[in-house]
């Protein structure tokens, strides 16, 4: 047993050592979320990171109005190594509606013969990715967490209580990748050539979009803070959850939430974290009256340091916290602030 | 309009679920099972466009083994016409389930479909948008609220950083996020007369469909398990032990 343990590894790192002096490397296409004024949309960084753990060379396409001050910005090398950066201004796909970026992508594709197309399990790449895997015949894999071999990947399943393991003979692989899983490596000063291309979405539904409203913050994004803190039920009123903001900035953290919470319209539903909501693994999260449901923490439980403060000794929370206060929220927060002050 | 909604049968939501000891899966023997919490919004959707007069008809759907009869029981139970059951006993995957959902289209006219956004046992938030692909329809994904406006559904979507407002020409494909409603809880009359409703058993053979998934599960493993934690007395011992034991402060 142990000689053809011994045997399958040396296997694997000659086949692994081949792969990579190879000069065949396969090319990949990562579509970027352009959003207005041409800022990129979260997780691109997370995303490179796991396209160039495939043995591929990487190409990036952005779209929409403003997509050229993305692409000058993706080209930097700001947010990971890129082949080039594929230029698709048009104003067609402005507001990302899927209808309209799909057969963008699909030019690319045609275009590159991509083995791979990956985009971050943000909002906008779950309501794209599937829709072109479709388009392509394909099966999509979405909310990979690693990245074990071109076809070969890890992505959770039941609110991340079991991790499965699946492979794709597909020609082309559809991924979506879930950011808190891979760090970002940029590599500045790059200087990688941007190209534009045609973005044809001609014969699609007449889909409209109407308008947006964006919550204003100067907290740092959720998916990607290194501190988060998240308010539950167990803060009884909605005015309480002050409490949450304050002592997120106090540490210069982002803010979280159980469904509990949005449901019950204390905050927006963007800020839930949990299966269906942000997947967050932050250096430190401190959960403020929050039982720790299974739903919950499937969204934190890759959090590398786990606080929780909650007056129930046996809510779940305690199971997966590093540092668990067991204690009226109330009376601990206003002792905690003082001592953060010291 | 005529409103096709999908239903999953899936583990109860509250289940602490248990991963073989052979790593083929997740074990359902004997396991509480449920209609997916995300299919029970869409049902619901369905029943008060029906309410409001938007709609004329629902039929609900499943794709799976014998037992999702259960399923679809509960959703006439909640309010729709009829069920469509396609009887197939392997791994149901987001692409096989949009081609049925394909030929039950092409059979039942319907204007709009209905969805969760994901079911919870495989987490894949797939299906919806992939049927809207291969139909060349509109996709109303995460929706938050669903109105009709002529010919067009007016459709808010949760997305990150708030919501945003679409108008979708019908026919469409709409999915739901946990905002859009609170399904009513089914009385037992309802259970009752939903035990005469037409439920129509079909084959994937009889839509020409092939249900085979191309995507392989090599293993499925249990998650590693996070090592036990402290209890700390008071905020000062805390705060002591984040700066100094775990450095992160």
């Amino acid at each position: 047993f142990n000689h053809s343990m011994a045997l399958r590894s040396v296997f694997n790192y000659s086949a692994r050592a081949f792969s990579t002096s190879s000069a065949l490397r396969m090319p990949s296409l990562v579509v970027a979320e352009v959003l207005e004024g041409g800022k990129v949309g979260g997780g691109l960084g997370n995303t490179l990171t796991a396209a160039n753990q495939i043995d591929a060379d990487v190409d990036v396409l952005v779209t929409g109005p403003d997509a050229a001050a993305a692409a000058t910005d993706i080209a930097s090398g700001k947010y990971g190594k890129v082949r080039s950066v594929l230029n698709a201004t048009t104003e067609e796909t402005a507001h990302n509606v899927a209808e309209k970026v799909a057969p963008v992508v699909l030019g690319a594709q045609k275009e590159g013969n991509y083995t791979h197309i990956i985009t971050a399990s943000t909002n906008f790449g779950k309501n794209i990715i599937p829709r072109v895997a479709a388009l392509l015949d394909v099966a999509a894999i979405t909310d990979v967490m690693k990245v074990l071999s071109a076809n070969s990947f890890v992505r959770p399943i039941y609110a991340g209580n079991a991790l499965a393991t699946v492979e794709s003979d597909d020609s082309v692989k559809v991924l979506s990748i879930r950011s808190a899983n891979f760090s970002v490596e940029p590599a500045e000063g790059l200087g990688a050539p941007v190209k534009d291309v045609s973005a044809d979405c001609s014969g699609v539904p007449a889909t409209e979009w109407l308008s947006n409203e964006i919550a204003v913050s100067e907290r740092p994004e959720l998916a990607s803070a290194s501190i988060v803190v998240a308010g539950g039920r167990g803060l009884k009123e909605p005015e309480n959850f002050k409490m949450v903001e304050e002592l997120a900035d106090q540490l210069g953290g982002a803010v979280g939430a159980t469904r509990a919470i949005v449901d019950a319209g204390w905050v927006p539903n963007d800020m839930q974290i949990g299966q269906t909501g942000k997947v967050v693994a932050p250096d430190l999260y401190i959960g403020l009256g929050i039982s720790g449901a299974i739903q919950h923490l499937a969204g934190m439980k890759d959090s590398k340091v786990i606080v929780a403060i909650n007056k129930d000794e046996e809510a779940p929370i305690f199971t997966v916290a590093d540092y668990g206060i067991v204690g009226d929220v109330f009376k601990v927060m206003p002792e905690l602030m003082a001592e953060l002050k010291k | 309009m005529k409103v096709l909604v999908g239903v999953k049968r899936v583990i109860d939501y509250a289940v602490k679920i248990r991963v073989k000891p052979d790593q083929t899966g997740v074990e359902t023997a004997n396991v509480k099972m449920s209609m997916n919490p995300f299919c029970e919004i869409a049902v619901e959707e369905a029943v008060r466009m029906k309410e409001k007069k938007i709609a004329k008809e629902i039929v609900a759907v499943s794709v799976g083994p014998k037992q999702n009869e259960d399923v679809l029981r509960t959703a006439l139970a909640m309010g729709a016409d009829r069920a469509v059951h396609v009887v197939y006993d392997g791994e149901t995957q987001p692409l096989g389930v949009a081609k049925t959902l394909k030929a039950l289209i092409e059979k039942e006219n319907p204007e709009v479909v209905m969805l969760g956004k994901q079911s919870i046992d495989d987490d894949f938030n797939q299906t919806g948008q992939m049927l809207a692909g291969i139909m060349n329809w509109p996709q109303a994904t995460f929706a938050n609220s669903v109105e009709k406006d002529g010919d067009s559904l007016v459709v808010g979507r949760d997305i990150d950083g708030g919501e945003e407002k679409l108008k979708v020409p019908l026919p469409a494909v709409v999915t739901a996020d946990l905002r859009l409603n609170e399904p009513r809880y089914v009385k037992l009359p309802n259970i009752v007369k939903a035990k005469k409703k037409p439920l129509e058993p079909l084959t994937p053979a009889d839509l020409g469909v092939e249900l085979m998934g191309k995507l392989k599960t090599v293993k499925v493993e249990e998650p590693p398990t996070r090592q036990a934690g402290i209890k700390v007395a008071d905020a000062a011992e805390l705060v002591n032990k984040l700066k100094n034991e775990a450095k992160v402060l």
